[in-house]
């Protein structure tokens, strides 16, 4: 009786996971991270290319504004050197402020600023992206169903629309985007960029870079992670076979099995 | 409480236990006499005090770095991820720990349905577990609404509109509940506070649920009564606390895969979009561990009905031991009872499932099957069945099965007997 149950509710479990898989359009792309996985760790000129990406494309639009300069240099991270950090931190022109005559004054970015935002204001944003507001890109791949996966295909979704599919200006179509309409025209093309590091820059490679870089934006720690992990379980894993063997020595005491 | 009168060896803990008798509740609970045939499904009271334990504790350090106001609470969630020293653990422990907990839970009070373990005379702590369960969907909830991120919001939004439901009064009761005209900064700060209070609640119902167990003493599979200390007993410690501890382990193993591998698979995409009262998400669904409840609100047409369903589907469960008309406790012996338990734990799988999908169509209709089959099975087929169903022969002890093997086994033996 136990298993006719059983083995309807996997019948009933598996139908409906069909049903809701065919509701979402176009199977998602896949590549290989190397994130993934019991040891997955980033790579890390991937994620240095990747904040290239961001920093010549993206940036123009999205802001990141939980990152700052100093995460650039950290353990786990791109691993930029900590001179190559503040290099690239002095690029950026913030405000900050009063001096002692009460005056706001603008100053190179150091390693302790946040990431400079290209707009100042979300409404500056919208207005100048026809009312689409460019999401933040600090948790982005956090914030989307399909996560990496999703991202990356994203980038890569763009199509010609089907002859059935009217658009409007500064309306694109992309396969992959909830509706298949998108606001973002296809960021990405071929040679857009040169990598520092003599990397071919495809579309492909630039996408997985990038999305590389907003994976461990939204998981800075992600490695750490995946180490302490694997010893946790590990541990637990010792310990229940030793507790294990314990509990049988106590309960061979009484005539009942555990 | 204990059968014997325990005297500590020491004159100076003779002299404290006259005053406070300390020495002699931790004597009762190191010689509580438990019944030796408890399975696993009775090592989950354990785990679910584990549960509450590492709640308060990683809460506690999360309360001392997230901000409680709509400015700032998604930025000190994310600070906390970021720049707080093993931040991410504590608050994915903290996340992940909300579902390991409601996990916990429906297997403790599925257990306690397979074997009755809410008839006499244990109606006192069937109670006060429903309202423990009440008080962690209320704690669950809110502290969902805590990051402020868009399924926060909306969702808070949602289930305080319920109440506007409410004749006459609803709207008024909505606005108090928000302290402004929408779900902003005052409801999050009082959010925060009922947050942070209801698990000191759940901790004091916590010693009151065990108390009315030490009382009578644990259920067991078999749901015979049993002379204690007997020799179908056995002390709780070392025998309960180390198989506790082995259940714990292996529990911990799961929670751990959660937290260190897949820390948001549980959750939802949306909720690391911060809050943002002008666009409204394409699904708002709750956490998984309340989607059974949310299947029965959406399946009634009438919102104010839709609250009553919801709300009597889990206060039903209270009435649930003077419902189930049947003298005989473990559905081992229950031969159609425990078809109908399958039925009822499929049911409310189904109710999950489609809790989490759209109120349209084929799942609205399952929907609505499922809630009528849900009150039928503890309005109509428990009092009919206990009149009506033809228990197996119970044996006269907890011994007598177990020498012969498992429970399971000396049922099949009786039906094998009556047969012949």
């Amino acid at each position: 009786m136990r298993n006719i149950f059983k083995i309807s509710t996997f019948l009933i479990l598996l139908v409906f996971s069909k049903a809701y898989a065919a509701e979402n359009n176009a199977k998602l792309l896949k590549t290989d991270w190397t994130f993934k996985g019991l040891f997955g760790k980033f790579d890390r000129g991937s994620l240095q290319r990747g904040y290239q990406v961001y920093t010549e494309v993206c940036a123009s639009c999205h802001s990141m504004k939980y990152l700052t300069y100093r995460n650039l240099a950290e353990k786990g991270g791109p691993e930029f050197s900590e001179a190559e950090a503040k290099a690239i931190a002095a690029n950026f022109e913030v405000t900050d402020g009063p001096d002692s005559t009460g005056e706001m004054f603008t100053r190179p970015a150091k390693l302790s600023d946040k990431f400079v935002m290209p707009y100042a204001n979300d409404e500056e944003a919208k207005s100048a992206n026809g009312g689409a507001y460019p999401p933040d890109m600090s948790v982005l791949v956090k914030a989307r169903k399909g996560g990496a996966d999703y991202i990356y295909s994203l980038l890569l979704g763009y199509e010609d629309p089907p002859s059935d599919v009217k658009l409007d200006d500064g309306v694109y179509y992309n396969k992959f985007m909830y509706g298949n309409k998108i606001k973002m025209p296809a960021p990405l093309s071929d040679d857009l960029i040169e990598y520092s590091d003599g990397t071919k820059a495809t579309k492909e490679q630039m996408s997985k870079d990038v999305v590389n870089f907003l994976m461990w934006s939204a998981e800075p720690h992600l490695e750490q992670r995946h180490k302490t992990g694997f010893r946790v379980i590990a541990y637990l894993i010792i310990l229940t076979v030793l507790v294990y063997f314990s509990m049988k020595k106590i309960w061979s005491r009484v005539e009942s099995k555990v | 409480m204990s059968d014997h009168e325990y005297t500590p060896s020491s004159k100076f803990g003779k002299w404290f236990n006259d005053r406070l008798p300390l020495l002699s509740l931790a004597n009762h609970l190191t010689d509580y006499p438990t019944p030796k045939n408890l399975n696993y499904w009775w090592t989950f009271g354990g785990i679910l005090t584990f549960c509450l334990i590492t709640q308060i504790v990683t809460g506690l350090v999360l309360a001392m770095h997230y901000i409680a106001h709509v400015d700032h609470a998604f930025s000190s969630v994310e600070h906390i991820m970021r720049d707080v020293n093993y931040g991410w653990l504590l608050r994915y422990v903290h996340a992940n720990g909300a579902s390991m907990f409601f996990l916990a839970v429906y297997i403790h009070i599925f257990r306690a349905l397979f074997y009755g373990s809410y008839k006499a005379p244990r109606e006192i702590i069937w109670i006060i577990g429903i309202i423990i369960y009440l008080l962690m969907m209320a704690a669950a909830f809110m502290g969902y609404v805590l990051p402020w991120g868009q399924m926060s919001f909306w969702g808070a939004t949602v289930i305080t509109n319920l109440f506007s439901a409410i004749p006459l009064v609803g709207e008024s009761i909505t606005t108090w509940l928000w302290g402004g005209y929408s779900v902003d900064n005052p409801t999050l700060t009082r959010f925060f506070t009922l947050h942070y209070l209801i698990p000191f609640l759940i901790l004091g119902l916590v010693v009151l649920h065990i108390w009315a167990l030490h009382v009578p003493g644990n259920n067991n599979p078999v749901g015979i009564d049993i002379k204690k200390p007997s020799k179908d007993t056995v002390p709780f410690h070392p025998y309960i606390v180390i198989k506790d501890a082995f259940a714990l382990l292996m529990f911990l193993i799961l929670f751990a895969m959660f937290v260190f591998y897949s820390p948001n698979v549980l959750g939802h995409a949306d909720n690391y979009i911060e809050a943002n009262p002008l666009v409204t998400p394409a699904h708002i669904v709750p956490e998984w561990y309340l989607l059974p409840f949310y299947a029965i609100l959406r399946s009634v047409p009438d919102k104010l009905m839709g609250v009553i369903a919801m709300l009597s589907a889990i206060l039903i469960l209270a009435a649930l031991p003077w419902l189930d008309t049947s003298k005989v406790r473990s559905a081992v012996f229950r031969p159609l009872y425990k078809q109908f338990y399958w039925i009822l734990v499929l049911d409310v799988l189904v109710l999950g499932y489609v809790g989490a999908m759209p109120a349209e169509g084929l799942y609205l209709l399952i929907a609505r099957i499922g809630t009528v089959y849900y009150f039928a099975h503890f309005l109509i087929i428990l009092p009919v069945l206990g009149l009506k169903e033809k228990t197996l022969p119970l044996p006269l002890s907890i011994s007598e099965p177990i020498l012969g093997g498992s429970p399971n086994l000396a049922a099949a033996r009786n039906k094998e007997e009556k047969i012949n």
